[in-house]
């Protein structure tokens, strides 16, 4: 494992507005790196400064060990860009915008050609190579994009918004393909504001805040860290105090009754058998208990609500 | 601030070709292409015509082809001067802005290639676009009038007609850099669009009856100092020459009538024994439209710089 993306105390303004503001990010090869966080709080910013599309107000970037405003050529070279709502030429087919850019990329017509037609068979548009982008669909275009990234045979790519604005199979179909990527080696890098869906496929992510990271992590350790377990039971019982009935249990980390008789207990692991036993004993009637893993949301409202009644305070 | 490095010039060829080849197939070229054609079929037909019926001894008689011009219609040159604008800025008015609204600036940007090799292939795919038009409407012009007029030209109508070619094209391309820097300028290719045209009205319309009231206001005319008069007349044609339109004038007037002396004014006795009417050799025509010439590439050069610098300073981000 060695670092492919390194940044220190980057800022980038805006006038007075800071859109990113002191980032400190490394991204280990190989690595699925989420940056996650709502509209508006710095990550497609981030993103620019990354491929050296937009200078850094202060600070510094270093990606595969290049500064992105000195090399920039090298670094565009190695990482492959998805834009957040990426457009194409919608007058031209679908082989013809990838030929295009193969070109910029500095290939051969025929190595482009090759490449192309093997990677729009991987992302599935063969039988729209031919038909102008005009007449795609939006997961066509993201699949487009892919296949842009898969003929720069990048050793990063990074994914601006990459499931925004597609319908549950076109998501599914993408993340699948992303994944896909990333088994094969490529590190990627990818944006979100839908915090649960990317989740499942992270490594490591950074929940990003006004610009700033809040906390970065793996997935797991967020979640213990932040609410103190990885699962969440939620239990329906009668005639039972949950909170002493689970008093010194193991890998109970907190314990909050959302209603009359609905409590939400948080654990590290599935401690329903546990409990079920626990509330029988106290005399209790157990009606219903369901488990679900936590979810980035969670950590996320939880994490930040926190920092505001902190600052608020 | 750290040098950069590589060459500014990557994918400069790939992106001159792809817009050359997406002007050539756009409807919206074909249109302005058809009416350039229409007009210049019309206007050399009406020329040919008119030369027809008034047969003199003329040593000039093709380039007569292109200033003829017959009631109600102009000469081709005219016309030239009026549409070739147009076309220009029917290649250029969206060229910056229209990669952001189909939002593939982000995307063609994060290829190795620096934003130089984009401007500048633009600028110089449309031109080429510009070149080709005007080949093709000097050939057809030509093949008609040997088809319809029964005579060759003279090798140095052939140069004095690739002088114009040149000089059309360089009109053009100052149009076609003015088209860029609105489209760099302005988000919306409807804005920058009516922004041209509005300086394309300004200079076509309107620059001929302001010249004149502002080498008044400048210079009054005394009537008890001739030479007031005479400054007057200097100051009209210096800010006449402001307009590109009037450059491209002077120049086809120097290049398409031998004849012509002098692009300012001539006195009386600057013209004592000189035969009058008697064609002058090429280069002394060229040397005559030379200022004309360098200030057209130079007012090209320094559009296009605007057009870089405000393209540089642009953040990506749409």
């Amino acid at each position: 494992m060695n670092t492919v993306i390194e940044t220190s105390n980057l800022v980038k303004r805006y006038r007075s507005l800071a859109a990113v503001d002191g980032l400190d990010l490394t991204v280990e090869r190989g690595e699925v790196f989420g940056l996650l966080g709502p509209n508006g709080s710095g990550k497609t910013t981030t993103i620019l400064l990354l491929l050296g599309l937009t200078e850094p107000t202060s600070g510094t970037v270093r990606v595969l060990g290049l500064d992105p405003l000195r090399n920039p050529l090298q670094v565009k070279r190695r990482v492959g860009y998805l834009p957040d709502q990426i457009g194409f030429y919608d007058n031209l087919t679908a082989r013809e915008n990838l030929l295009y850019t193969a070109r910029l990329t500095g290939l051969s017509a025929a190595e482009a050609n090759t490449r192309i037609t093997e990677a729009l068979e991987r992302v599935r548009l063969t039988h729209a190579e031919d038909r102008r982008v005009g007449t795609f669909s939006r997961g066509m275009r993201q699949r487009l994009g892919l296949a842009e990234v898969l003929i720069k045979r990048a050793e990063i790519a990074i994914l601006d918004e990459p499931t925004s604005g597609l319908d549950p199979q076109s998501t599914q179909e993408l993340l699948e393909l992303i994944v896909e990527l990333a088994r094969e080696g490529i590190t990627i890098v990818l944006s979100s504001h839908l915090l649960t869906m990317v989740q499942t496929i992270c490594n490591r992510v950074a929940l990003f805040n006004r610009g700033r990271i809040g906390l970065m992590g793996r997935v797991s350790d967020l979640t213990s860290d932040v609410l103190g377990g990885t699962h969440v039971v939620e239990v329906e019982a009668e005639g039972v105090d949950l909170r002493t009935a689970l008093n010194g249990a193991p890998h109970i980390t907190g314990v909050t009754e959302q209603r009359q008789g609905l409590w939400r207990v948080d654990a590290d692991a599935d401690a329903r058998p546990d409990i079920a036993r626990r509330v029988v004993e106290a005399g209790g009637a157990l009606r219903t208990m369901s488990i679900r893993q936590t979810t980035l949301d969670e950590v996320y409202v939880r994490y930040f609500e926190e920092e505001r009644i902190h600052a608020a305070a | 601030m750290p040098q950069r490095e590589g060459s500014p010039f990557t994918g400069l060829a790939t992106v001159a070709l792809k817009e050359a080849a997406d002007h050539m197939t756009s409807a919206r070229i074909h249109l302005v292409m058809l009416l350039v054609l229409l007009t210049a079929f019309g206007s050399v037909y009406a020329a040919i015509g008119q030369i027809s019926q008034t047969v003199s001894e003329d040593q000039f008689l093709f380039l007569r082809l292109f200033t003829t011009a017959r009631e109600p219609l102009p000469s081709f040159v005219a016309f030239l001067g009026f549409l070739l604008p147009l076309v220009a800025i029917a290649l250029g008015f969206d060229a910056i802005n229209g990669e952001y609204n189909r939002r593939t600036m982000s995307r063609i940007l994060s290829q190795p290639i620096y934003r130089d090799a984009l401007l500048t292939g633009k600028f110089l795919g449309c031109l080429l676009v510009i070149a080709l038009c005007l080949l093709v409407l000097w050939l057809l012009v030509t093949g008609m009038g040997i088809l319809l007029l029964g005579l060759p030209p003279s090798g140095e109508e052939i140069l004095r007609g690739l002088a114009f070619l040149l000089a059309s094209f360089v009109y053009a391309g100052v149009w076609l850099a003015v088209a860029m820097v609105f489209s760099t300028i302005f988000r919306s290719p409807a804005t920058s669009a009516l922004a041209t045209l509005t300086v394309w009205l300004l200079f076509t319309v309107f620059w001929p009856m302001l010249s004149p009231l502002i080498a008044g206001a400048v210079v009054p005319v005394d009537p008890f100092d001739p030479m007031t008069a005479v400054h007057q007349v200097e100051l009209q044609r210096a800010v006449a020459r402001i307009s590109p339109n009037t450059l491209f004038g002077e120049m086809t007037l120097a290049i398409l009538n031998p004849e012509t002396r002098s692009l300012g004014i001539v006195f009386a006795n600057q013209l004592s024994q000189a035969v009058i009417g008697a064609p002058l050799p090429i280069s002394q025509s060229l040397m005559l439209i030379w200022p004309q010439l360098a200030c057209m590439i130079a007012a090209l050069v320094v559009l296009f710089t605007g057009a870089y610098v405000s393209f540089q300073r642009q953040e990506i981000r749409a």
